[in-house]
Protein backbone atom coordinates (compact mmCIF):
# COMPACT_ATOMS: atom_id res chain seq x y z
CA UNK A 1 0.00 0.00 0.00
CA UNK A 2 1.40 3.12 -0.94
CA UNK A 3 1.41 6.33 1.24
CA UNK A 4 -0.81 8.19 -1.59
CA UNK A 5 -3.60 5.36 -1.47
CA UNK A 6 -3.83 5.29 2.46
CA UNK A 7 -7.46 5.62 3.85
CA UNK A 8 -8.61 7.60 6.80
CA UNK A 9 -10.99 4.98 7.88
CA UNK A 10 -7.98 2.51 9.08
CA UNK A 11 -6.42 3.30 12.00
CA UNK A 12 -4.69 0.22 11.36
CA UNK A 13 -1.83 0.51 14.47
CA UNK A 14 -4.75 0.18 16.80
CA UNK A 15 -7.91 -1.74 15.34
CA UNK A 16 -6.11 -5.13 15.74
CA UNK A 17 -5.95 -4.86 19.22
CA UNK A 18 -8.49 -6.26 21.95
CA UNK A 19 -10.66 -3.76 23.74
CA UNK A 20 -9.46 -2.95 26.87
CA UNK A 21 -11.94 -4.74 29.22
CA UNK A 22 -11.45 -7.79 28.04
CA UNK A 23 -8.93 -9.86 30.01
CA UNK A 24 -6.62 -11.55 28.63
CA UNK A 25 -4.66 -14.75 29.01
CA UNK A 26 -2.16 -16.67 27.35
CA UNK A 27 -3.51 -20.26 28.30
CA UNK A 28 -7.25 -20.89 26.97
CA UNK A 29 -9.19 -19.81 30.45
CA UNK A 30 -11.26 -23.61 32.37
CA UNK A 31 -14.64 -23.44 32.63
CA UNK A 32 -13.85 -23.52 36.28
CA UNK A 33 -12.05 -20.15 36.56
CA UNK A 34 -14.88 -18.46 36.37
CA UNK A 35 -16.10 -19.38 39.28
CA UNK A 36 -13.09 -19.56 41.11
CA UNK A 37 -13.62 -16.15 43.04
CA UNK A 38 -16.62 -17.83 44.65
CA UNK A 39 -15.55 -21.19 45.26
CA UNK A 40 -12.51 -20.81 47.09
CA UNK A 41 -13.96 -17.79 49.21
CA UNK A 42 -16.62 -20.46 50.11
CA UNK A 43 -14.34 -23.33 50.92
CA UNK A 44 -12.41 -21.10 53.64
CA UNK A 45 -15.61 -20.54 55.19
CA UNK A 46 -16.59 -23.68 55.32
CA UNK A 47 -13.13 -24.67 56.60
CA UNK A 48 -12.98 -21.76 58.96
CA UNK A 49 -16.74 -22.87 60.70
CA UNK A 50 -15.58 -26.99 60.69
CA UNK A 51 -12.54 -26.21 62.08
CA UNK A 52 -14.07 -23.54 64.84
CA UNK A 53 -17.09 -27.00 65.56
CA UNK A 54 -14.28 -29.32 66.02
CA UNK A 55 -12.98 -27.36 68.81
CA UNK A 56 -16.16 -26.05 69.90
CA UNK A 57 -17.12 -30.21 69.97
CA UNK A 58 -13.94 -30.64 72.46
CA UNK A 59 -15.47 -29.06 74.72
CA UNK A 60 -12.32 -27.74 76.32
CA UNK A 61 -14.15 -24.74 77.48
CA UNK A 62 -17.86 -24.15 78.14
CA UNK A 63 -20.66 -23.24 76.01
CA UNK A 64 -20.07 -20.04 77.56
CA UNK A 65 -17.00 -18.94 76.56
CA UNK A 66 -17.18 -21.11 73.10
CA UNK A 67 -20.29 -21.54 71.46
CA UNK A 68 -19.83 -23.74 68.43
CA UNK A 69 -21.61 -22.34 65.06
CA UNK A 70 -23.98 -24.70 65.52
CA UNK A 71 -25.40 -23.44 68.49
CA UNK A 72 -25.15 -19.80 67.14
CA UNK A 73 -26.93 -20.65 64.13
CA UNK A 74 -29.33 -22.38 66.74
CA UNK A 75 -29.55 -19.33 68.86
CA UNK A 76 -30.06 -17.31 65.26
CA UNK A 77 -33.56 -19.21 64.39
CA UNK A 78 -34.76 -18.99 68.15
CA UNK A 79 -34.44 -15.17 67.69
CA UNK A 80 -36.84 -15.18 64.93
CA UNK A 81 -38.82 -17.82 66.32
CA UNK A 82 -40.30 -15.24 69.41
CA UNK A 83 -41.89 -11.75 67.62
CA UNK A 84 -39.31 -9.71 69.81
CA UNK A 85 -36.80 -9.32 67.45
CA UNK A 86 -38.68 -7.29 65.03
CA UNK A 87 -39.35 -4.80 67.53
CA UNK A 88 -35.37 -4.47 67.99
CA UNK A 89 -34.79 -4.81 64.08
CA UNK A 90 -36.88 -2.20 63.58
CA UNK A 91 -35.84 -0.16 65.85
CA UNK A 92 -32.05 -0.08 64.89
CA UNK A 93 -33.11 0.10 61.40
CA UNK A 94 -34.99 3.31 61.52
CA UNK A 95 -32.41 4.52 63.54
CA UNK A 96 -29.47 3.57 60.75
CA UNK A 97 -32.00 4.46 57.88
CA UNK A 98 -33.04 8.37 59.60
CA UNK A 99 -29.46 8.63 61.05
CA UNK A 100 -27.78 7.65 58.02
CA UNK A 101 -29.93 9.12 55.45
CA UNK A 102 -29.62 12.07 56.62
CA UNK A 103 -25.99 12.14 56.70
CA UNK A 104 -26.32 11.29 52.82
CA UNK A 105 -27.95 14.31 52.35
CA UNK A 106 -26.08 16.24 54.46
CA UNK A 107 -22.68 15.14 53.43
CA UNK A 108 -22.88 15.77 50.02
CA UNK A 109 -24.09 18.98 50.08
CA UNK A 110 -21.39 20.34 52.41
CA UNK A 111 -18.87 18.22 50.78
CA UNK A 112 -19.97 19.58 47.24
CA UNK A 113 -19.94 23.23 48.34
CA UNK A 114 -16.74 22.43 50.32
CA UNK A 115 -14.86 21.35 47.08
CA UNK A 116 -16.55 23.91 44.40
CA UNK A 117 -16.33 26.91 46.86
CA UNK A 118 -12.70 27.45 48.62
CA UNK A 119 -13.23 29.92 50.60
CA UNK A 120 -16.57 27.45 51.91
CA UNK A 121 -13.96 24.52 52.56
CA UNK A 122 -11.17 27.21 54.57
CA UNK A 123 -14.77 28.12 56.77
CA UNK A 124 -15.40 24.62 57.79
CA UNK A 125 -12.32 23.05 57.86
CA UNK A 126 -11.14 23.67 61.42
CA UNK A 127 -14.88 22.05 62.21
CA UNK A 128 -14.51 19.15 60.26
CA UNK A 129 -10.85 18.20 60.92
CA UNK A 130 -11.94 18.66 64.68
CA UNK A 131 -14.93 16.09 64.38
CA UNK A 132 -13.58 13.78 62.47
CA UNK A 133 -10.35 13.22 64.85
CA UNK A 134 -12.78 12.72 67.61
CA UNK A 135 -14.66 9.04 67.85
CA UNK A 136 -18.49 10.35 68.01
CA UNK A 137 -19.09 7.69 70.25
CA UNK A 138 -17.84 9.71 72.95
CA UNK A 139 -20.37 11.94 72.61
CA UNK A 140 -23.45 9.81 73.39
CA UNK A 141 -23.67 10.94 76.98
CA UNK A 142 -24.10 14.18 75.83
CA UNK A 143 -26.82 13.32 73.34
CA UNK A 144 -28.47 10.87 76.00
CA UNK A 145 -28.68 14.45 78.16
CA UNK A 146 -30.27 16.06 75.48
CA UNK A 147 -32.31 13.66 74.04
CA UNK A 148 -33.05 11.11 76.45
CA UNK A 149 -32.89 7.32 75.45
CA UNK A 150 -35.39 7.14 72.53
CA UNK A 151 -33.74 6.73 69.13
CA UNK A 152 -32.77 10.77 69.13
CA UNK A 153 -29.45 9.89 70.79
CA UNK A 154 -28.62 6.96 68.14
CA UNK A 155 -29.81 8.99 65.25
CA UNK A 156 -27.52 12.08 66.12
CA UNK A 157 -24.43 9.53 66.51
CA UNK A 158 -25.31 7.91 63.43
CA UNK A 159 -25.03 10.64 61.82
CA UNK A 160 -22.37 12.11 62.93
CA UNK A 161 -20.36 9.39 62.41
CA UNK A 162 -21.21 8.43 58.78
CA UNK A 163 -21.38 12.72 58.26
CA UNK A 164 -18.01 12.98 57.82
CA UNK A 165 -16.10 10.66 55.46
CA UNK A 166 -19.59 11.53 53.53
CA UNK A 167 -17.77 15.15 53.61
CA UNK A 168 -14.12 14.21 53.20
CA UNK A 169 -14.30 11.98 50.30
CA UNK A 170 -16.84 14.69 48.31
CA UNK A 171 -15.04 17.32 48.70
CA UNK A 172 -11.92 14.80 47.82
CA UNK A 173 -14.12 14.11 44.24
CA UNK A 174 -14.50 17.46 43.24
CA UNK A 175 -10.83 18.56 44.06
CA UNK A 176 -9.84 15.61 42.35
CA UNK A 177 -11.49 16.68 38.78
CA UNK A 178 -8.56 16.27 36.18
CA UNK A 179 -7.52 20.33 35.26
CA UNK A 180 -7.48 19.12 31.67
CA UNK A 181 -11.12 18.79 31.57
CA UNK A 182 -11.30 21.69 33.64
CA UNK A 183 -9.28 23.66 30.73
CA UNK A 184 -11.59 22.03 27.54
CA UNK A 185 -14.80 23.10 29.26
CA UNK A 186 -13.73 26.62 30.22
CA UNK A 187 -12.33 26.52 26.42
CA UNK A 188 -15.58 25.82 24.88
CA UNK A 189 -17.21 28.65 27.09
CA UNK A 190 -19.17 26.56 29.38
CA UNK A 191 -20.74 28.49 32.28
CA UNK A 192 -19.76 27.04 36.02
CA UNK A 193 -23.77 25.45 36.01
CA UNK A 194 -22.89 23.22 33.50
CA UNK A 195 -19.15 22.59 34.20
CA UNK A 196 -20.24 21.03 37.67
CA UNK A 197 -22.90 18.95 36.06
CA UNK A 198 -21.36 17.64 33.10
CA UNK A 199 -18.06 17.33 34.68
CA UNK A 200 -16.72 17.70 38.48
CA UNK A 201 -20.28 16.33 39.57
CA UNK A 202 -19.93 13.08 37.32
CA UNK A 203 -16.10 12.63 37.88
CA UNK A 204 -16.85 12.94 41.65
CA UNK A 205 -19.29 9.67 41.70
CA UNK A 206 -16.50 6.64 42.50
CA UNK A 207 -15.41 9.40 45.49
CA UNK A 208 -18.82 9.71 46.57
CA UNK A 209 -19.98 6.31 46.95
CA UNK A 210 -16.26 5.36 48.74
CA UNK A 211 -17.41 8.20 51.21
CA UNK A 212 -21.18 6.10 51.66
CA UNK A 213 -19.91 3.03 51.72
CA UNK A 214 -17.25 3.92 54.85
CA UNK A 215 -20.48 5.74 55.89
CA UNK A 216 -22.03 2.80 56.34
CA UNK A 217 -19.24 1.31 58.75
CA UNK A 218 -19.58 4.20 60.61
CA UNK A 219 -23.40 3.90 61.21
CA UNK A 220 -23.38 0.52 62.16
CA UNK A 221 -20.83 1.40 65.17
CA UNK A 222 -23.21 4.39 66.13
CA UNK A 223 -26.29 2.48 66.37
CA UNK A 224 -24.26 -0.68 68.36
CA UNK A 225 -22.44 1.69 70.77
CA UNK A 226 -25.39 3.63 70.95
CA UNK A 227 -27.75 0.59 72.30
CA UNK A 228 -24.86 -0.57 74.69
CA UNK A 229 -25.03 2.38 76.22
CA UNK A 230 -28.68 3.49 76.93
CA UNK A 231 -31.39 1.52 75.01
CA UNK A 232 -35.40 0.42 75.49
CA UNK A 233 -34.96 -1.43 72.12
CA UNK A 234 -32.42 -2.57 69.17
CA UNK A 235 -30.20 -5.37 68.00
CA UNK A 236 -26.98 -3.43 70.20
CA UNK A 237 -29.32 -3.45 73.30
CA UNK A 238 -30.18 -7.60 72.29
CA UNK A 239 -26.38 -8.25 72.19
CA UNK A 240 -25.63 -5.77 75.46
CA UNK A 241 -28.55 -8.02 77.32
CA UNK A 242 -27.39 -11.53 75.73
CA UNK A 243 -24.02 -10.59 76.40
CA UNK A 244 -24.41 -9.18 80.63
CA UNK A 245 -26.54 -12.43 81.16
CA UNK A 246 -24.07 -15.06 79.68
CA UNK A 247 -26.47 -16.07 76.77
CA UNK A 248 -23.42 -16.44 74.29
CA UNK A 249 -24.88 -17.66 71.62
CA UNK A 250 -27.36 -15.22 71.41
CA UNK A 251 -25.06 -12.56 72.08
CA UNK A 252 -22.90 -13.75 68.76
CA UNK A 253 -26.59 -14.27 66.86
CA UNK A 254 -26.72 -10.40 67.40
CA UNK A 255 -23.55 -10.01 65.84
CA UNK A 256 -23.62 -11.77 62.96
CA UNK A 257 -27.43 -9.83 62.39
CA UNK A 258 -25.18 -6.47 62.64
CA UNK A 259 -22.56 -8.12 60.54
CA UNK A 260 -24.76 -9.17 57.54
CA UNK A 261 -26.62 -5.93 57.64
CA UNK A 262 -23.37 -3.86 57.33
CA UNK A 263 -22.21 -6.50 54.22
CA UNK A 264 -25.45 -6.42 52.49
CA UNK A 265 -25.38 -2.65 52.69
CA UNK A 266 -21.66 -2.94 51.28
CA UNK A 267 -22.49 -4.90 48.32
CA UNK A 268 -25.40 -2.86 47.25
CA UNK A 269 -23.06 0.38 47.00
CA UNK A 270 -20.46 -1.53 45.56
CA UNK A 271 -22.46 -2.91 42.84
CA UNK A 272 -23.45 0.73 42.16
CA UNK A 273 -20.17 1.86 42.11
CA UNK A 274 -19.85 -0.90 39.31
CA UNK A 275 -22.30 0.40 37.45
CA UNK A 276 -20.87 3.96 37.15
CA UNK A 277 -17.54 2.32 36.27
CA UNK A 278 -18.43 0.28 33.41
CA UNK A 279 -16.12 2.54 31.38
CA UNK A 280 -13.30 1.84 33.42
CA UNK A 281 -10.67 -1.34 32.07
CA UNK A 282 -10.47 -4.14 34.85
CA UNK A 283 -7.39 -3.80 36.54
CA UNK A 284 -6.08 -7.68 36.57
CA UNK B 1 0.77 44.98 5.49
CA UNK B 2 -1.03 42.06 3.35
CA UNK B 3 -3.55 43.15 1.16
CA UNK B 4 -5.98 40.59 2.70
CA UNK B 5 -7.40 41.82 5.52
CA UNK B 6 -5.49 39.66 8.59
CA UNK B 7 -8.22 37.09 10.46
CA UNK B 8 -6.37 37.15 13.50
CA UNK B 9 -4.07 40.19 13.96
CA UNK B 10 -1.45 40.41 17.16
CA UNK B 11 0.32 43.35 17.37
CA UNK B 12 3.00 43.82 20.28
CA UNK B 13 1.23 41.13 22.55
CA UNK B 14 2.45 40.76 25.94
CA UNK B 15 1.84 38.11 28.21
CA UNK B 16 2.91 37.75 32.26
CA UNK B 17 1.58 35.64 34.80
CA UNK B 18 2.83 35.52 38.46
CA UNK B 19 4.71 32.50 39.88
CA UNK B 20 3.33 31.92 42.85
CA UNK B 21 6.11 30.36 44.79
CA UNK B 22 8.40 32.98 44.30
CA UNK B 23 6.29 35.57 44.13
CA UNK B 24 7.83 37.52 40.92
CA UNK B 25 6.56 38.14 37.73
CA UNK B 26 7.28 36.43 34.65
CA UNK B 27 7.07 37.41 30.84
CA UNK B 28 6.52 34.35 29.03
CA UNK B 29 5.77 36.46 25.43
CA UNK B 30 7.08 40.00 24.74
CA UNK B 31 5.96 41.90 21.97
CA UNK B 32 4.42 39.20 19.75
CA UNK B 33 3.49 41.09 16.11
CA UNK B 34 1.84 38.46 14.00
CA UNK B 35 -0.84 38.14 11.65
CA UNK B 36 -2.99 34.60 9.96
CA UNK B 37 -4.80 35.42 7.09
CA UNK B 38 -7.96 34.09 6.55
CA UNK B 39 -7.94 30.54 5.28
CA UNK B 40 -4.49 30.03 5.88
CA UNK B 41 -2.61 27.28 8.46
CA UNK B 42 0.19 29.07 10.37
CA UNK B 43 2.54 27.16 12.42
CA UNK B 44 4.72 28.22 15.12
CA UNK B 45 7.45 26.60 15.71
CA UNK B 46 10.15 27.69 18.78
CA UNK B 47 12.46 26.15 21.45
CA UNK B 48 10.90 24.70 24.25
CA UNK B 49 9.61 26.84 26.86
CA UNK B 50 9.60 29.76 24.11
CA UNK B 51 6.12 30.62 25.07
CA UNK B 52 4.06 29.24 22.08
CA UNK B 53 1.28 27.25 24.06
CA UNK B 54 0.91 30.73 26.22
CA UNK B 55 0.47 32.44 23.26
CA UNK B 56 -1.84 30.32 21.65
CA UNK B 57 -3.94 29.80 24.75
CA UNK B 58 -4.17 34.07 24.88
CA UNK B 59 -5.76 33.33 21.59
CA UNK B 60 -8.28 31.08 23.11
CA UNK B 61 -9.25 33.69 25.43
CA UNK B 62 -8.42 31.40 28.21
CA UNK B 63 -5.26 34.26 30.29
CA UNK B 64 -5.45 37.86 29.33
CA UNK B 65 -2.69 39.94 27.63
CA UNK B 66 -0.86 42.47 29.64
CA UNK B 67 0.11 44.41 26.62
CA UNK B 68 -0.63 44.95 23.03
CA UNK B 69 -3.46 43.82 21.02
CA UNK B 70 -5.28 40.45 19.91
CA UNK B 71 -8.16 40.88 17.32
CA UNK B 72 -10.19 38.32 15.51
CA UNK B 73 -11.76 39.69 12.82
CA UNK B 74 -11.08 42.82 14.32
CA UNK B 75 -12.72 42.01 17.59
CA UNK B 76 -10.72 41.91 20.74
CA UNK B 77 -9.99 38.69 22.19
CA UNK B 78 -11.44 38.72 26.13
CA UNK B 79 -12.69 35.60 26.75
CA UNK B 80 -13.48 32.49 24.80
CA UNK B 81 -15.88 32.21 22.28
CA UNK B 82 -17.62 30.31 19.80
CA UNK B 83 -15.43 31.92 17.13
CA UNK B 84 -12.79 29.74 18.11
CA UNK B 85 -11.96 26.44 18.89
CA UNK B 86 -8.88 24.64 20.47
CA UNK B 87 -7.24 21.01 19.67
CA UNK B 88 -5.19 20.07 22.92
CA UNK B 89 -1.93 18.27 23.63
CA UNK B 90 -4.19 15.86 26.08
CA UNK B 91 -6.85 14.59 24.66
CA UNK B 92 -8.77 16.16 27.93
CA UNK B 93 -12.04 13.60 26.77
CA UNK B 94 -14.45 12.42 29.65
CA UNK B 95 -13.50 9.36 30.61
CA UNK B 96 -17.43 8.34 31.40
CA UNK B 97 -19.12 9.38 27.99
CA UNK B 98 -18.47 7.45 25.28
CA UNK B 99 -16.86 8.96 21.68
CA UNK B 100 -20.10 10.03 20.49
CA UNK B 101 -20.73 12.23 23.70
CA UNK B 102 -17.24 13.54 24.00
CA UNK B 103 -17.43 14.96 20.21
CA UNK B 104 -20.91 16.68 21.20
CA UNK B 105 -19.13 17.97 24.62
CA UNK B 106 -18.04 21.47 22.89
CA UNK B 107 -20.78 22.35 21.55
CA UNK B 108 -23.30 21.55 24.30
CA UNK B 109 -20.49 23.57 26.34
CA UNK B 110 -21.53 26.40 24.46
CA UNK B 111 -24.66 26.27 23.86
CA UNK B 112 -25.02 26.24 20.00
CA UNK B 113 -27.12 23.53 19.22
CA UNK B 114 -30.32 21.02 20.05
CA UNK B 115 -28.60 18.16 21.15
CA UNK B 116 -30.52 15.72 18.56
CA UNK B 117 -28.93 18.18 15.80
CA UNK B 118 -25.57 17.61 18.00
CA UNK B 119 -25.53 14.22 17.26
CA UNK B 120 -26.66 14.05 13.85
CA UNK B 121 -23.71 16.04 13.08
CA UNK B 122 -21.35 14.55 15.42
CA UNK B 123 -21.94 11.49 13.41
CA UNK B 124 -20.73 12.89 10.11
CA UNK B 125 -18.18 14.44 11.96
CA UNK B 126 -16.45 11.17 13.48
CA UNK B 127 -16.90 9.87 10.19
CA UNK B 128 -14.91 12.69 8.60
CA UNK B 129 -12.26 12.01 11.19
CA UNK B 130 -12.07 8.28 10.39
CA UNK B 131 -14.06 6.79 13.62
CA UNK B 132 -16.75 5.36 12.40
CA UNK B 133 -17.88 2.55 14.10
CA UNK B 134 -16.32 3.84 17.32
CA UNK B 135 -19.54 6.21 18.48
CA UNK B 136 -19.90 3.81 21.24
CA UNK B 137 -16.40 3.23 21.99
CA UNK B 138 -15.01 4.80 25.86
CA UNK B 139 -12.13 6.74 25.24
CA UNK B 140 -9.60 4.52 28.03
CA UNK B 141 -10.63 1.62 24.75
CA UNK B 142 -9.13 4.23 22.30
CA UNK B 143 -5.57 4.04 21.47
CA UNK B 144 -3.35 7.87 21.84
CA UNK B 145 -3.82 8.79 17.93
CA UNK B 146 -8.06 7.64 18.16
CA UNK B 147 -8.45 9.67 21.24
CA UNK B 148 -6.48 13.41 19.21
CA UNK B 149 -8.80 12.43 16.28
CA UNK B 150 -12.15 12.44 19.05
CA UNK B 151 -10.59 15.85 20.16
CA UNK B 152 -10.50 17.28 16.54
CA UNK B 153 -14.26 16.06 16.21
CA UNK B 154 -15.00 17.97 18.96
CA UNK B 155 -13.39 21.48 18.06
CA UNK B 156 -14.27 21.01 14.64
CA UNK B 157 -18.10 20.27 15.32
CA UNK B 158 -18.75 23.84 16.89
CA UNK B 159 -17.46 25.02 13.15
CA UNK B 160 -15.32 27.87 14.66
CA UNK B 161 -14.03 30.64 12.80
CA UNK B 162 -10.60 29.87 13.63
CA UNK B 163 -8.78 26.03 14.81
CA UNK B 164 -6.09 26.62 17.36
CA UNK B 165 -3.94 23.45 17.36
CA UNK B 166 -1.51 22.83 20.42
CA UNK B 167 0.89 20.21 19.50
CA UNK B 168 -1.79 17.91 18.82
CA UNK B 169 0.49 15.13 17.67
CA UNK B 170 2.97 15.34 19.98
CA UNK B 171 2.52 12.74 22.20
CA UNK B 172 1.77 10.42 19.70
CA UNK B 173 4.44 7.48 17.90
CA UNK B 174 6.26 8.43 15.09
CA UNK B 175 4.44 6.75 12.57
CA UNK B 176 0.62 7.30 14.13
CA UNK B 177 2.12 11.18 14.04
CA UNK B 178 2.61 10.94 10.53
CA UNK B 179 -0.87 9.58 9.80
CA UNK B 180 -2.50 12.16 11.83
CA UNK B 181 -0.73 14.86 9.71
CA UNK B 182 -1.90 13.48 6.46
CA UNK B 183 -5.26 13.27 7.85
CA UNK B 184 -5.43 16.77 9.13
CA UNK B 185 -4.59 18.33 5.97
CA UNK B 186 -7.51 16.19 4.21
CA UNK B 187 -9.39 16.85 6.60
CA UNK B 188 -8.40 21.11 6.50
CA UNK B 189 -8.58 21.03 2.65
CA UNK B 190 -12.54 20.76 3.35
CA UNK B 191 -13.20 22.88 5.09
CA UNK B 192 -10.05 25.36 4.26
CA UNK B 193 -10.77 26.80 8.11
CA UNK B 194 -8.20 29.32 9.41
CA UNK B 195 -5.66 27.19 11.88
CA UNK B 196 -3.43 28.25 14.11
CA UNK B 197 -0.97 25.32 14.45
CA UNK B 198 1.81 24.94 17.87
CA UNK B 199 4.58 22.72 17.35
CA UNK B 200 8.33 21.97 18.35
CA UNK B 201 8.73 19.53 15.35
CA UNK B 202 9.92 21.67 11.88
CA UNK B 203 9.14 18.92 9.67
CA UNK B 204 5.74 18.99 10.79
CA UNK B 205 5.27 22.60 11.02
CA UNK B 206 6.89 22.33 7.06
CA UNK B 207 4.26 20.02 5.97
CA UNK B 208 1.39 21.55 7.23
CA UNK B 209 1.50 25.56 6.85
CA UNK B 210 1.35 27.68 4.54
CA UNK B 211 3.68 29.86 6.57
CA UNK B 212 5.89 28.63 9.25
CA UNK B 213 6.31 31.33 12.35
CA UNK B 214 9.40 31.16 14.60
CA UNK B 215 9.66 32.20 18.09
CA UNK B 216 12.67 33.12 20.26
CA UNK B 217 13.62 32.09 23.28
CA UNK B 218 11.46 33.10 26.22
CA UNK B 219 10.68 35.82 26.51
CA UNK B 220 8.80 34.96 23.34
CA UNK B 221 8.64 36.89 19.89
CA UNK B 222 8.55 36.33 16.39
CA UNK B 223 11.67 35.87 15.26
CA UNK B 224 11.10 34.98 11.48
CA UNK B 225 8.88 33.81 9.08
CA UNK B 226 9.29 31.37 6.53
CA UNK B 227 6.87 31.04 3.74
CA UNK B 228 6.28 27.56 2.65
CA UNK B 229 5.97 27.48 -1.61
CA UNK B 230 5.22 23.76 -1.74
CA UNK B 231 2.15 22.42 -3.70
CA UNK B 232 -0.53 21.02 -1.88
CA UNK B 233 -2.28 18.58 -1.49
CA UNK B 234 0.63 17.63 -0.31
CA UNK B 235 1.26 13.98 0.76
CA UNK B 236 4.14 12.53 2.65
CA UNK B 237 6.78 12.44 -0.01
CA UNK B 238 6.98 16.11 0.16
CA UNK B 239 9.16 15.57 3.02
CA UNK B 240 11.87 14.38 1.09
CA UNK B 241 11.51 17.22 -1.43
CA UNK B 242 15.10 18.84 -2.04
CA UNK B 243 12.86 22.33 -1.58
CA UNK B 244 11.54 20.86 2.25
CA UNK B 245 14.81 20.16 3.29
CA UNK B 246 15.92 23.95 2.44
CA UNK B 247 13.18 25.00 4.51
CA UNK B 248 13.95 22.75 7.19
CA UNK B 249 17.65 23.63 7.57
CA UNK B 250 16.26 27.19 7.49
CA UNK B 251 14.32 27.10 10.34
CA UNK B 252 16.78 24.82 12.38
CA UNK B 253 19.26 27.42 11.80
CA UNK B 254 16.73 30.05 13.02
CA UNK B 255 16.03 28.25 16.11
CA UNK B 256 19.77 26.92 17.10
CA UNK B 257 20.49 30.36 17.54
CA UNK B 258 18.32 30.77 19.92
CA UNK B 259 19.17 27.44 21.95
CA UNK B 260 23.23 28.25 21.97
CA UNK B 261 23.21 30.69 24.42
CA UNK B 262 24.95 30.55 27.46
CA UNK B 263 22.88 29.19 30.18
CA UNK B 264 22.94 32.23 32.64
CA UNK B 265 21.36 34.23 29.62
CA UNK B 266 18.85 31.90 29.37
CA UNK B 267 17.94 31.90 32.89
CA UNK B 268 18.19 35.94 33.11
CA UNK B 269 15.50 35.89 30.50
CA UNK B 270 17.82 38.04 28.26
CA UNK B 271 16.40 38.71 24.95
CA UNK B 272 17.88 37.54 21.84
CA UNK B 273 20.02 40.44 20.23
Amino acid sequence: MSIQSWEPAAPTTTLDRPPARERRSVVKPGRFKQYEPVVIGTLSVVIALAAWQIVANARIYSILFVPGPWDVAQAFVKLFQTGDIWLDIGTSGAEIGIGYGMAVVAGLALGLLMGWYTRFQYALDPFVNFFYSTPRIVLIPLFILWFGIEMQPKIAVIFLGALFPIIINTMAGVRNTEAALLRVARSFGAPDALIFRRVVLPGSVPFILTGFRLGVGHALTGVVVGELIAAKHGVGQLIAIAGQTFQTPKMLAGVILIAGTGMLLTTIIQRVENRFQSWRPQIR
Amino acid sequence: MYDRSAKLAAKGVVIEYWLQRSRSLFTAVKGVDLEVRPGELLAIVGPSGCGKTTFLNAVDGLIPIAGGSLTLDGREIRSPGRDRAMVFQQPGLLPWRTVLGNVIFGVEAQGSMTKTQAIARARQQIELVGLKGFEDAYPLELSGGMQQRVNLARALLTDPEMLLLDEPFAALDAQTREMMQLELLKIWSQTRKTALFITHDIKEAIYLADRVIVFTRRPGRVKNVVDIKLSRPRDLRVKRDPQFLTYEDEIWESIQEELAVPAERLIAGVPAA
